[in-house]
């Protein structure tokens, strides 16, 4: 009880101390709350500060992390396209090569080769100057020979003038008159003269019957298209002399064909020709010219003749007429030949010749 | 009155009937007494000889009507109204040779005339004998028939139908291989007639085997065969591609180059319609003809003949340009432009001056370089001088519009165009002012030319409706430049600048 009784004792003193200490306090007590609160402020913010400076650490790491995740993955993409994209265009370049190289062949297989088209013109232009050459030579070739033969023709006609000209041939005591004193040489003609031969005479040319002049019938035929005298008269006939009349007539007269009046031209002798024309007639259907004859005698020295086609030499054997026996006569015993067994019929074989003229051989 | 007076009346009158009808043939040699004997009623007399008992009065008579009847067409339709046909078929069969032959000549005289007239032989079944003295032993005998038979199927297909029907075909192929060169030239010809109409009846020619012999005597010395050889196949030639490659089978082709050299002007021209009809076909014919050379040849022989002998030629030329660009450069290189250029400006008549201008407008249309090889002959003056010209036919000018037109459209060498643009009619100035249009915005050189050479202020001068192709045209070309070069060269620009003289205030300080 004591402390109760000290207690109680000092609780006046207690109850000032209490009051003044509180007022005391009070007095300090608005400062020191603002300091308090200031400074738990301070403690505050600096922790939370803190706090969120941890927390933004983290978040940068996070981030961080994240960022690099998503970078690598955009790199990643990024190198897969470039490499898509230079795959690509290696591939298209090279596809664009193969292209070109395919299209340039199918275009020169198939459609236009301008090397070919040039080697193909050029192969043209070669081809025509060969044509044109070989064409050049043939027409000269052929002006050649049609020269020749133009050049043939005139000479092969000087000649015949030489020919005809040959008395004007020098001779040993006169000049020709192309063989003049006056000149040391004699003209070529002189030269051709010597080496012709002088024309004979001219035979006057039978003069031949323009025969209606038939040639110019139809325009386009041939000499031998209609008929004109039948008979030449003989060629080569002199003038014989006298007061003959010209021979060309006379050989008219005689080489003219037979010329039958309109009752000449029917025969009068019908039944004679056609007698002669039924034996001709027999006679060329005969198949053999040979009389028939039977007698052996008239067949004796026939010879054999034989058939054109056939090869082998056949002939009659002579077989049964002496080769009965050794064919070397020396060996024979005697030098006679074999009697024939049976002497001939005398009958037969004097046939016609005794006793008649029938069967007789002309 | 004794025996022999009486027949000497019937000699007096065989002897005047034989004056008689000699004297007749022989007057009907001579034109002008033709209408007097025809008026003299000669067909009636003439008749009743052809009947005559004594076989020269029949020949002669025979001759007589022929040589009239070959005359004209009123004798010869005379001979059908006088029913003397029958009687002359009927004696074809059955007299000699001479008669055969002088009958054979007055079918051929009568059937020359027309289709009508022809049709009236066949008719009187003249064909069926005609074709059995084809076979006659005489060659001359053969060759009358053959004629007739050729006359008659000349005119139109259904006759040439009826010849071939006949059967004469072979034997006219067998008459080719004869030796004679008379029968060998008409039966070639009787051939070319048949083979002419359709290509059946050629094919029915070829059929018989005669390309063969043709091709072989195409080197014959003979000029006139050879005519009717290189004509006969053209003829078989012209009808279609199967046909052209038979005749080009039977390996004509080096050898017909030469008849282009021949010395006769119709073998030329049937060698060249020969060459032509072949090439006309196909790209691949007429690259065969190239290939061997034959487009120099027709050129060469183009440059040594004159008038239409040259025509077959030049459309030759003309058809293998037409068929591919090569063909048209083979023709090129050949020197075909400047030959056909010459054609076109020597020839004095209006077709072949066409086909001339047609043959260079095929050559030209193909690619530039082609124009160019027309253009650079200055042939494009020439054309478009026949094409103004008023007194070239109406063809000729169509023609060589056409060329010009084809060339025109292809040409990018300037030089030649530029005279047209001072003398061109407007449808033409069109397309050359289109090709400067083309040309000039890709090459500065041309460009600056065309200023220089006065081309700019040509084609300012040019009036062109508003919106038509030729103001397109122009207004590319001015796009070309700038503006002031084109103001500079358009019609009334001094005046403008002399307007802006006299409203420009002098600047006073």
């Amino acid at each position: 009880m004591a402390t109760l009784a000290r207690l109680q004792s000092r609780s006046a003193v207690i109850g000032n101390q209490y009051y003044f200490r509180n007022s005391v306090v009070d007095q300090f007590r608005k400062r020191e709350n603002d300091a308090a609160i200031k400074i738990q402020s301070w403690f505050r913010g600096c922790k939370v500060r803190a706090y969120i400076r941890y927390l933004h650490k983290r978040v940068t790491i996070i981030q961080k992390w994240w960022r690099s995740y998503l970078g690598r993955q955009h790199y990643q993409l990024m190198v897969k396209i470039a490499y898509y994209t230079t795959k690509m265009n290696l591939y298209n370049t090279m596809a664009v090569r193969i292209q070109r190289r395919w299209r340039g062949y199918r275009i020169r297989k198939y459609f236009f080769n301008y090397y070919y088209l040039k080697e193909y013109l050029r192969a043209v232009s070669e081809a025509n100057d060969a044509v044109r050459e070989a064409l050049a030579d043939f027409s000269q070739t052929k002006e050649r020979e049609e020269e020749k033969a133009k050049l043939e023709e005139e000479e092969k006609k000087r000649d015949y003038q030489a020919r005809k000209m040959h008395y004007l041939l020098s001779t040993k005591q006169i000049p020709g008159i192309y063989n003049s004193p006056f000149r040391k040489k004699p003209d070529p003609w002189e030269l051709r003269l010597q080496k012709a031969k002088p024309l004979t005479h001219k035979v006057p040319k039978v003069k031949q019957k323009s025969a209606i002049n038939l040639d110019s019938w139809l325009a386009c035929t041939s000499t031998r298209s209609f008929p004109r005298s039948e008979i030449l008269p003989p060629i080569n006939r002199k003038q014989s002399q006298g007061p003959f009349r010209d021979i060309t007539e006379v050989l008219q007269q005689r080489y003219k064909p037979l010329e039958r009046t309109l009752w000449m031209a029917e025969p009068i002798d019908e039944l004679k020709e056609a007698r002669e024309a039924l034996r001709r007639e027999e006679w060329v259907h005969n198949i053999n010219d040979n009389m028939f004859l039977p007698f052996s005698s008239y067949h004796k020295n026939e010879k054999y003749i034989p058939s054109i086609r056939s090869s082998s030499k056949y002939r009659a054997d002579s077989y049964g007429h002496q080769h009965f026996r050794d064919e070397n006569p020396k060996k024979w015993i005697n030098g006679k030949g074999f009697q024939t067994v049976l002497s001939s019929f005398d009958l037969f074989s004097n046939y016609g010749k005794l006793y008649s003229k029938a069967g007789q051989i002309v | 009155m004794s025996q022999r007076q009486v027949l000497q009346v019937f000699e007096q009158y065989q002897k005047a009937r034989t004056q008689f009808v000699q004297m007749v043939a022989e007057l009907a040699t001579r034109p002008q007494n033709i209408e007097t004997l025809q008026n003299a009623g000669v067909m009636s007399l003439l008749r009743p000889l052809l009947l005559d008992v004594v076989p020269t009065i029949q020949q002669t008579a025979a001759l007589a009507l022929g040589r009239l009847a070959n005359y004209n067409d009123d004798l010869a339709e005379a001979v059908v109204k006088g029913d003397i046909l029958p009687q002359l078929v009927y004696s074809l069969a059955e007299q000699n040779r001479f008669y055969k032959k002088a009958a054979a000549f007055v079918l051929r005289a009568v059937g020359k005339h027309s289709p009508q007239l022809a049709q009236a032989i066949v008719d009187c079944g003249a064909l069926d004998t005609l074709v059995i003295c084809l076979e006659d032993f005489d060659p001359g005998v053969k060759e009358a028939a053959a004629w007739a038979l050729g006359y008659i199927a000349r005119h139109n297909a259904e006759l040439s139908q009826a010849v071939v029907d006949a059967g004469a075909v072979p034997l006219l192929v067998l008459c080719i291989q004869e030796p004679e060169i008379a029968l060998k030239r008409i039966a070639a010809s009787a051939l070319s007639d048949i083979s002419k109409h359709s290509p059946e009846l050629a094919q029915t020619v070829v059929d018989a085997g005669a390309i063969a012999h043709l091709a072989q005597m195409i080197l014959n010395p003979d000029a006139k065969l050879k005519r009717q050889i290189l004509s006969a196949l053209s003829q078989i030639a012209k009808h279609s591609v199967d046909l052209a490659e038979m005749v080009v089978e039977a390996e004509i082709f080096p050898v017909v180059l030469t008849c282009l050299k021949d010395k006769d002007e119709y073998v030329k021209k049937n060698a060249s319609t020969l060459i032509r009809e072949v090439a006309k076909h196909t790209p691949e014919l007429s690259q065969l003809i190239v290939n061997a050379g034959g487009v120099a040849a027709v050129i060469d022989c183009i440059g040594s003949c004159k008038g239409n002998i040259r025509l077959p030629g030049i459309m030759m030329l003309g058809y293998v340009a037409a068929h591919s660009e090569n063909l048209a450069m083979a023709v090129i290189i050949s020197k075909g432009v400047p030959q056909l250029s010459v054609c076109l400006s020597e020839e004095p008549e209006d077709h072949i001056k066409a086909a001339a201008a047609w043959a260079l407008g095929q050559i030209g249309r193909h690619t530039p370089e082609h124009a160019r090889a027309v253009a650079v002959t200055n042939t494009l003056p020439v054309l478009l001088s026949l094409y103004m010209s008023t007194e070239s036919s109406e063809d000729l000018q169509v023609k060589s519009k056409k060329a010009i037109k084809n060339i025109l459209q292809k040409c990018t060498y300037l030089p030649a165009l530029e005279p047209f643009l001072y003398d061109a009619p407007p449808n033409i100035l069109k397309h050359v002012v289109g090709q400067f249009s083309k040309v000039l915005p890709h090459d500065s050189k041309a460009r600056r030319l065309f200023v220089t050479s006065g081309g700019l202020k040509k084609v300012q001068e040019i009036r062109a409706e508003p919106g038509s192709l030729l103001q397109e045209y122009i207004n590319s070309i001015n796009n070309c430049y700038p503006e002031e070069i084109v103001r500079y060269y358009s019609p009334g620009y001094s005046d403008t600048l002399l307007q802006r003289v006299d409203s420009y205030q002098p600047l006073i300080k």
